[in-house]
């Protein structure tokens, strides 16, 4: 990765003669991603047959062409937009892809990685499309209620499918499944950055005083606690606990991040403590994961040999610093959700600590440029936008990140980009699509000053 | 990551008045900083686990990655002369390759066994680093090895084993329980190593349920055939151990010379006893017998008596020059320690001379007695393994012979050696007769069980060489017969046959 490079140049802002673009660094930086996925690629091939995969071309050129065709639209519509979005996203999208190829040589039976390489084109469609039809993101303020219901039915309509691996988030006809959660998540960050846009005043500034903490006023906190339980209530419905402690998150970050009132935090906090607890004591399947959680090993000694967490865990140690080398490492060992779930075990066991921390690092570079341009955005409405979308990213690396390493329960839900699951790689791509489209207008030079 | 601090929080675009909360360009930062923690949480457990804790996660019984690492590559070979009596078979499951033995039942006392499920034991244990490529001494680089994770491949064990004297000791002992242990006297290199019943180590090599229960079967089996009864199970040794007793006496001066008198009384009443310690035939009942009729006709009374003359110490001391009371005697396949006491009252020493009482020996220790006779006094390290090669056939280690200990003189050897082909030419060994051959022998009958009254054991002890020949004899064998059909259980009627086949085949320049 040539990030720091790239950060240096583009820290470079600020009243210039003529304008940096960052185009250009972002076509170095994609040749840099493609290569990258490419070489993993190869040497999954080399160390699994001895030599190379005979469509690696073809694979090269399959992700080379989209990542140029994503970088030839934002240079024509979005040419002031941050180069390291784009780039991080093929790399995050190339890693994903030559793991899952990696574990589908692992399972003869099964293979992922097509699939998902017609979801990650899929995923640039949407992001052309994003880039090219939204020429101003305030747009979307105005459907932020609709959006809001339209997320909500999306949410509910697993409910009524089977359930499967014990969580109701799937719609499945036939073969084919998405996970409509994953879509509900940029329109309820769209909504709840609307709302507070508009209320952030009155949230601020008014309510009781209660000893240190100033509470929120009722009548305009009403309607968002209305949306927040509806959602969380619809979640632990469908005992999709990862997907509610998301929009929790998500929720009292953007609430602390238009009101300044610590006083959030503290009432989120406590709200989170009773939901967990409550949720812990009532649904078995949950209980069983924080006891997971505590204890990894206990099945061992129980006699039941290793359950996945500790299946996870001696993936990640066997990894050691640098890794076994793709293709060498015996993650397939956690058996079911092993490319979806616990993908990063696979990373972890393969590419090492090293690498491990280095998928860490993109996403964080993701988050860092996501709250960059919410910093810099002017609007209310954008600057919550994009701190909203780029904490969904930064709070579900946590949360899938943290289960599979036992840092916290394991909770189901998937790697952005990385893991195997249609539904969250467009997602994603649309959320680097609107980070796209938010630090185009962040970083656009003023025009002549006419307007006031 | 967030480059926040180039830019200072204060009155950002947006933000509210000086008055007002902090704008979100504060908020934001501050949320941005609550994600950095976020990874930095992430980084600190995945240092932990894949760094500080990994060895322990790495070494869980539950985890299976060092067992697909053992068996990713072929086992190397283990080998009798030339040709390998292992294999390595891939098995198209989890684990790459098992362990395969053509010839399993015949060398299962030499290789032991190497199972996914149960391990791997005797030479396939104590060689197992070698064989499964982790021997240090196999890497090139041992440093860019270990860095880049490179495997050699398994190593090759070259055994001392001499095929014909192994097919020998297995046709001899048949259907019989019992065992052989055959040295070559002058290198202390073990020519055959044989226990039977015997099993298929092959038949539980992989980690299959056919596996499992074949190996829950053997396991049952009332007649162990897993027991390694040359190396790991002791007998008393009987009579063989009359050997030890004259070379002690020999040593001591007790007797200088074998034909003669050596006051031994008749009948002898053991010390501080009312017991009179008495013998198989009649032809001992006599006073003052000398030591080579003594020897021949195996009379306890002379032995046990000549025995108390030499006194604890020195038996203690010869006994242990043979390899008794040696709980560390590693071929390098560890053999059970055999137990000549040390603290004996004289009648218990009286039983102890005639290889009764709590003396206990492996076949292993009683074929090194006679290849101590053998080669002149000198006891060799008894050894399993030629050397050790790398998979190309570059030499890893060589093994040297090593003296064990110098248990007599030449002088008392010659005359023990005197003393055993008495034995098979005039006395109970006449079944170890071979024709073009000097051999010299000692039988053994043990008694053992409550009064006595489980089937003896059979025993010969001996050694042989070309008639005339002037080196050290080539072989030195000893058998034990625990179990047998046979009517007549005496250790010249039921070992000394299966002894004498082994020495031909080893005589007859049989590879």
């Amino acid at each position: 990765m040539a990030t720091p490079a790239a950060l240096a140049n583009a820290g470079r802002e600020g009243p210039a003669p003529r304008p940096r673009t960052g185009r250009n660094t972002e076509l170095l930086l994609l040749v840099g991603a493609v290569a990258v996925a490419v070489f993993g690629y190869v040497e999954v091939g080399v160390n699994i047959d001895g030599h190379a995969p005979a469509d690696a071309a073809r694979y090269g050129a399959a992700l080379g062409g989209l990542a140029l065709a994503a970088h030839v639209l934002v240079r024509w519509r979005a040419r002031y937009a941050d180069p390291l979005l784009l780039p991080t996203g093929v790399l995050l999208n190339g890693i994903g892809l030559v793991v899952i190829y990696r574990l589908d040589r692992a399972t003869p039976r099964s293979h992922a990685a097509p699939t998902q390489l017609l979801w990650s084109t899929l995923g640039v469609a949407l992001f052309a499309l994003v880039v090219v039809l939204l020429r101003d993101h305030r747009w979307l303020r105005r459907y932020a209620y609709s959006g809001a219901l339209v997320a909500l039915v999306l949410l509910v309509a697993p409910i009524f499918f089977p359930a499967v691996y014990g969580s109701r988030i799937w719609i499945t006809v036939g073969s084919f499944s998405i996970q409509p959660g994953e879509f509900a998540k940029i329109l309820l960050v769209v909504f709840f950055a609307a709302y507070l846009a508009t209320h952030r005043d009155a949230l601020a500034l008014t309510g009781k005083q209660l000893w240190k903490l100033r509470l929120p006023p009722g009548r305009v906190l009403g309607p968002i606690l209305l949306v927040w339980a509806a959602f969380v209530g619809v979640l632990v419905l469908e005992t999709d606990l990862g997907t509610s402690l998301l929009y929790f998150g998500i929720f009292v970050v953007l609430l602390y991040v238009a009101t300044a009132r610590t006083g959030w935090i503290a009432i989120g906090l406590l709200l989170a403590a009773v939901g967990v607890v409550a949720v812990g004591w009532l649904s078995p399947h949950v209980h069983g994961r924080v006891d997971q959680w505590l204890h990894p090993l206990a099945s061992i000694g129980a006699g039941q040999g290793a359950n996945q967490i500790a299946q996870s865990l001696f993936a990640f140690a066997w990894g050691g610093l640098l890794g076994e080398g793709l293709g060498r490492g015996h993650s397939i060992l956690i058996g079911f959700a092993a490319k979806s779930d616990f993908i990063l075990a696979t990373v972890g066991e393969e590419l090492g600590l090293v690498g491990l921390l280095a998928v860490f690092l993109l996403y964080s570079v993701l988050v860092a440029r996501g709250y960059r341009t919410g910093i810099a955005l002017r609007d209310p409405f954008g600057r919550l936008l994009a701190i909203g979308l780029a904490t969904i990213i930064g709070l579900q690396v946590f949360v899938v990140a943290g289960g599979v390493l036992d840092l916290i329960p394991l909770t189901g839900a998937t790697l952005p980009f990385v893991a195997q699951g249609g539904s969250s790689v467009v997602t994603n791509w649309i959320i680097v699509a609107l980070l796209v489209r938010l630090s185009d207008t962040a970083r656009r030079p003023a025009p002549p000053a006419l307007e006031g | 990551m967030l480059r926040r601090r180039r830019r200072p929080p204060g009155p950002g675009t947006g933000g509210s008045g000086p008055q007002g909360p902090p704008g979100i360009s504060t908020t934001g930062r501050r949320a941005g900083l609550f994600c950095v923690l976020l990874t930095v949480l992430l980084g600190v457990q995945a240092t932990r686990v894949q760094f500080f804790q990994a060895k322990r996660y790495d070494h869980n019984p539950a985890n299976q990655r060092p067992a697909i690492l053992r068996y990713d590559q072929p086992r190397g070979p283990i080998l009798v002369g030339s040709d390998p009596v292992t294999g390595s078979v891939p098995t198209g499951g989890r684990f790459d390759y098992k362990r395969s033995y053509p010839d399993g039942p015949l060398y299962a006392a030499v290789t032991g066994y190497s199972s996914q499920i149960y391990g791997n034991t005797q030479l396939e244990g104590t060689e197992d680093a070698l064989l499964s490529g982790t021997d240090s001494r196999l890497a090139g680089w041992a440093l860019w090895d270990a860095l880049s994770r490179h495997q050699d491949p398994g190593g090759q064990v070259h055994t001392t084993i001499n095929k014909a004297a192994q097919q020998a000791a297995m046709q001899g002992l048949g259907n019989q329980k019992g065992a052989v242990a055959a040295i070559e006297p002058a290198t202390g290199r073990i020519l055959a190593l044989a226990s039977t019943p015997s099993y298929d180590p092959g038949s539980f090599a992989g980690s299959a349920n056919a596996d499992q229960e074949a190996w829950t079967k053997l396991q049952a089996d009332p007649d162990q055939p897993m027991l390694n009864r040359a190396l790991r199970q002791t007998y008393p040794p009987g009579s063989t151990f009359k050997v030890v007793t004259a070379a002690a006496a020999l040593t001591a001066g007790v007797v200088t010379d074998v034909n003669a008198p050596t006051g031994a009384p008749w009948p002898y009443v053991m010390p501080g006893t009312t017991t009179t310690l008495v013998n198989d035939t009649t032809a001992c009942d006599r006073p003052n017998l000398d030591l080579d009729t003594a020897m021949t006709l195996s009379c306890n009374s002379v032995m046990g008596y000549l025995g108390v003359q030499t006194g604890l110490d020195k038996m203690v001391a010869t006994a242990q020059k043979f390899g008794f009371n040696d709980a560390r005697l590693d071929t390098p396949v560890r053999a059970a320690r055999s137990n000549f006491d040390t603290g004996m009252n004289q009648s218990q020493l009286a039983l102890s001379s005639i290889g009764q009482f709590d003396t206990a020996a492996t076949p292993l220790v009683m074929a090194m007695v006679a290849a101590g006779v053998a080669d002149n006094g000198t006891v060799m390290y008894p050894q399993l393994v030629d050397k050790l090669t790398r998979s190309d056939g570059s030499t890893v280690q060589l093994m040297q012979p090593r003296s064990y200990s110098q248990a007599m003189s030449p002088v008392v050897a010659g005359q023990v050696q005197q003393l055993m082909t008495d034995v098979v030419d005039n006395g109970t060994g006449r079944n170890a007769r071979i024709d073009g051959a000097t051999v010299g022998g000692k039988t053994g009958t043990a008694q053992h069980g409550v009064d006595n009254s489980g089937v003896p054991y059979a025993w010969f002890i001996s050694w042989a060489k070309p008639s005339g020949s002037t080196q050290v004899p080539p072989v030195a064998v000893a058998v034990v017969i625990a179990d047998s059909d046979a009517t007549d259980v005496t250790g010249g009627g039921l070992a000394a046959p299966i002894a004498r086949s082994v020495m031909q085949a080893v005589l007859g320049g049989g590879s």
